[in-house]
């Protein structure tokens, strides 16, 4: 691990919305591209670095669309640059092929959704956490990707740098889905000196020009790179690939490739999610949440404790992949979980099959457009308690 | 100090968004105090009644919407309707007095500046706002008037910030006197 560059990074008690702490988590982390186009709740991210890079180097285009967003990231990747795009809703569906891309090409890269109520255009300016499936299946076919949801403009800072060193350990698109509550709340942000932060550098390939192969892979499964006019022959491309990255559309080889691509991340699954839990031992009853819904029940979940119901606390700091062995040694211990999430049920999806019927599972749905009352998430704890 | 609720209102250009930045970044930065700010957005937070909502806490905020507002401060008559059932029992209001003529229902405590005409007379009616800041510090003892100043300083562009410290006094007089 390197250190990261001291003029990048903002060190310093801050008071500062989610959205422009994970312009600063981004700055740490050494990005230095990012390609958008506005989209509310997500601007004030690219507005925040397209002020700040004129004095420390870095790069933001607006594009047409985010089609071409998300495309000049992976070309900027490929060109040796710390990239990132940042969007909502209607725009990461958009991403969703070259998302796609950046998966099968082992591009690290960091996809910002600052989530909003949806389907379509929906709520433009008002809360949803219901993109969390998308980040997981959007694009087609088999593939692995890792997301990360902070709970405040803390965090948002904290697992921006976290995003883009995952991104570079495992060579893939990480997404940082924000909730337009976390994007759009104002807090304080400490922001550590550039010596405290460790920053993954590239894997770059040391092999000798003429013997690299761009897909040719160590004992994690996870290929070093080279870039562009550095002097290596390569080839990459969206199709079948073997190690020369030359197209190899057979059976054997896709076997391997989709493997590879999706074992890199289940095989470190346990070093890679990031889990907060509290109250566990003993706990009946788990509640499970993300984002600004961690924060919305936790009064309720204090309530519930202060009733005499034991109620534990888990909550995802990383979405994808999903802790399904954490979830189904719990499964054998606890009554129900209940989680509550501002979309009509998708992560609980997850829970229930990691539960595997040997506890019950407990939606709290609340649509887009504002968070829970607690006493709706209060009135689920107790009735999974009977 | 408990949990405490403040909800800033008036309309789109007034600073109400400032205001609460200056509140909450004075508690968090400056004092040693939790704070989370949130306001309203969209189409229909332009032009019109605008707010946005400040909790303080001397412990961690989980929820950061306000259930029940101990201070409510108008700039605007619009953002004065909108909110005014909001304000709990025994509540503060806190007013422009040239733009808000509350009714006094008696249930609340109630605190008039006529803070664009102080504005006005410093020769620029853009800090009505911390004019305003300057009487609710001296008002609430929210947050202290140290840690108050030293977030009107940060939170303003540097040749303006002897107007905005005048403009924070004369409020804050106002009240003392």
């Amino acid at each position: 691990m390197e250190k990261a560059d001291s003029k990048r990074v903002l060190t310093g008690s801050h008071y500062l919305d989610g959205d422009h702490a994970c312009t600063e988590g981004a700055l740490a982390a050494g990005c230095n591209f990012i390609a958008g186009y506005p989209i509310t709740p997500s601007t004030e991210v690219v507005e925040r670095y397209s002020r700040r890079i004129p004095a420390i180097g870095g790069t933001f285009i607006q594009m047409e669309d985010e089609i071409a967003s998300i495309t000049a990231v992976l070309g900027a990747v490929w060109g040796g640059a710390k990239a990132m795009t940042v969007t909502s809703g209607p725009g990461f569906s958009l991403m969703m092929e070259n998302i796609g891309l950046a998966a099968m090409l082992e591009t690290p890269c960091v996809i910002v959704n600052v989530m909003r109520g949806g389907p379509s255009t929906g709520l433009p300016t008002m809360v949803g956490q219901a993109d969390v499936m998308q980040a997981r299946w959007g694009s087609h076919g088999d593939y692995e990707i890792i997301a990360l949801a902070p709970q405040s403009p803390q965090e948002a800072f904290t697992l921006m740098i976290d995003a883009f060193n995952l991104a570079e350990r495992y060579r893939l698109p990480v997404m940082v889905m924000l909730d337009e509550c976390i994007g759009h709340m104002t807090e304080k942000v400490v922001i550590p000196e550039a010596c405290e932060i460790e920053i993954r550098p590239r894997r770059i390939s040391t092999k000798e020009k003429g013997e690299y192969l761009p897909y040719e892979i160590g004992a994690d499964m996870v290929p070093d790179m080279a870039h562009a006019g550095e002097g290596h022959r390569y080839h990459i491309t969206g199709l079948t690939h073997d190690e020369r990255g030359y197209p190899a559309m057979d059976a054997e080889v896709h076997d391997k490739l989709v493997r590879r691509l999706c074992d890199k991340v289940r095989e470190q699954a346990d070093d890679i999610i990031m889990l907060d839990e509290d109250g566990m031992d003993g706990a009946e009853i788990v509640l499970i949440s993300y984002g600004i819904t961690s924060r919305v029940a936790r009064a309720s979940i204090e309530a519930t404790r202060a009733a005499g119901i034991k109620v534990g606390s888990l909550r995802l700091q990383t979405l994808w992949p999903f802790p399904e062995k954490r979830i189904g040694e719990l499964a054998g211990k606890v009554k129900a979980f209940v989680v509550p999430e501002v979309n009509y049920g998708q992560i609980s999806l997850e829970v229930e099959r990691c539960a595997a019927g040997r506890a019950q599972t407990l939606l709290v749905p609340h649509m887009g457009g504002g968070v829970h009352d607690p006493a709706v998430i209060t009135r689920a704890i107790e009735e999974a308690a009977k | 100090m408990p949990r405490t609720e403040i909800r800033i209102t008036g309309y789109g250009g007034q600073g109400v968004i400032l205001t609460g930045y200056i509140f909450g970044r004075a508690a968090a930065i400056h004092a040693d105090l939790h704070s989370t700010m949130t306001q309203s957005f969209g189409p229909e937070a332009r032009g019109s009644a605008c707010s946005s909502a400040l909790v303080v806490d001397d412990g961690i905020i989980a929820y950061p919407y306000l259930n029940d507002t101990d201070v409510l401060i108008a700039l605007s008559r619009e953002g004065y309707e909108k909110y005014k059932v909001e304000l709990k029992t025994g509540g503060t209001l806190i007013y422009d007095s040239d733009m808000v003529q509350p009714q006094d229902t008696g249930d609340v405590r109630m605190y008039g500046v006529p803070a664009a005409r102080i504005a006005e007379e410093l020769g620029n009616r853009i800090v009505q706002n911390i004019v305003v800041v300057g009487f609710t510090t001296a008002v609430t003892d929210l947050v202290d008037v140290e840690a108050v100043k030293k977030s009107v300083k940060g939170s303003v562009p540097s040749a303006l910030v002897d107007m905005n410290l005048e403009a924070f006094r004369k409020g804050y007089e106002f009240y003392q006197k």
